[in-house]
């Protein structure tokens, strides 16, 4: 754990970036959050990063709070802290804004083309995510057939997360990852 | 108890509290939705709402808002969620701010917001800690990345289920700005501001064109 402001104001100035280029909710962020933490800044080792990708999952609550954990790995519970309201505080700010004058635009052009062309960025963020996730270290051939078990049941039938978790990681805690 | 067997909603119209804004009156029409919540009935639904959710908090907000308090109907729901969906940040968070503003303004989206960030903040801070201790524990790494191998394959489900309509309509143009979106990202790792300053205008750009 690393402490003093210097680390608190460079996780607050990485995280208030980084949200406002957070399109399609949280997980569409975690290649960027991936790279920054570990391999520009090695405050995290690619296993670390996965288990706290993996302990974010099973918190029930909005998969922002990642970056609770992530702030609290690097400063303790101010990181945390601190790396929440970066993370939440411009967006919110703007989305508040945009949240009492959006009648005024409701319907308008850009409003659609806006919507429809972030769809195709947003689906190669999250193949990606999927694809960072899957690439740390620690991930043997069994989490492989894990991630495409669970891929392909989930895109045929709904797949509560909760079971698919309690399965991998009973598959997991067994050895055979 | 209902007289009217076709409207089923008991809250008479004048039930409705003063508007703040002419815009909010006519965002919530009073034939369907029930008194504006309290700051404090903000802070708990959201809380709830947070806590029921795992991997994704979605279907949750839509349960409390539309059928359990009848905040607001079906359709503003939809409508406050679009938006959502492409503002910065996570979409679940723009909505509690979204949704507490315009009951409740300012001190609304704070106690949204806080009840749907304390209780999971809280809860992954104690996990946090005893991870921290328990960590090395052979076990307990194997079981996490179990977990992680399974979040990231939910995520694949979604991604494929997004793409189907792109193949759908021969969206050509909108299969290859995934692509070099996924590329740029998880191959090339340049960083995410870059890349979407370049991806994210033709994107747009390109779906004006075709509206």
């Amino acid at each position: 754990m690393k402490n003093g402001g210097g680390v608190l104001l460079t996780l607050a100035a990485f995280f208030a970036a980084t949200s406002l280029f957070t399109i399609g909710g949280a997980n569409s962020a975690v290649p960027e959050m991936h790279r920054y933490a570990v391999d520009v800044q090695h405050w995290l080792t690619d296993r670390e990063f996965s288990t706290t990708f993996a302990l974010a999952q099973l918190t029930p609550g909005p998969n922002i709070i990642i970056v609770t954990l992530i702030g609290y790995h690097v400063a303790g519970v101010i990181g945390g802290l601190v790396t929440t309201l970066a993370m939440c505080g411009p967006t919110c700010v703007f989305a508040y804004f945009v949240g009492r004058a959006s009648d005024r635009f409701k319907g308008a052009t850009w409003h659609d083309a806006l919507s429809r062309g972030l769809v195709p960025v947003t689906l190669g963020l999250l193949a990606a995510s999927a694809t960072v996730i899957a690439t740390t270290s620690g991930y043997g051939w069994l989490a492989v057939l894990i991630t495409v078990a669970t891929a392909i049941t989930a895109f045929f039938v709904r797949v509560h997360p909760l079971w698919a978790f309690a399965v991998a990681a009973a598959l997991g805690a067994a050895g055979l990852v | 108890m209902n007289s009217d067997p076709i409207n089923s909603d008991p809250i008479p119209t004048s039930n409705d509290p003063p508007a703040e804004s002419p815009i909010q009156a006519s965002d919530r029409p009073a034939a369907s939705t029930a008194p504006a919540p309290t700051i404090t009935e903000l802070f708990v639904a959201f809380a709830k709402i947070s806590l029921s959710g795992f991997g994704g908090v979605l279907a949750w907000a839509r349960r409390m808002m539309v059928e359990e308090r009848k905040w607001m109907t079906s359709e503003q729901f939809n409508e406050v969620y679009a938006l959502c969906s492409f503002l910065p940040g996570g979409n679940i968070i723009n909505f509690s701010i979204i949704i507490g503003g315009r009951f409740r303004g300012p001190l609304g989206s704070v106690a949204a917001l806080a009840g749907l960030l304390g209780p999971p903040m809280i809860l992954i801070l104690i996990i946090g800690a005893i991870y921290a201790h328990y960590g090395d524990l052979p076990v307990l790494r194997r079981a996490l990345t179990g977990v992680a191998a399974a979040a990231a394959g939910l995520m694949l489900a979604t991604v494929a289920k997004m793409v189907q309509p792109l193949f759908r309509n021969r969206a050509a143009v909108g299969l290859a700005i995934a692509l070099a979106t996924f590329l740029a990202i998880a191959i090339m790792q340049w960083p995410l501001p870059l890349v979407l300053l370049a991806i994210v205008p033709v994107s747009i750009a390109y779906a004006w064109s075709r509206l």
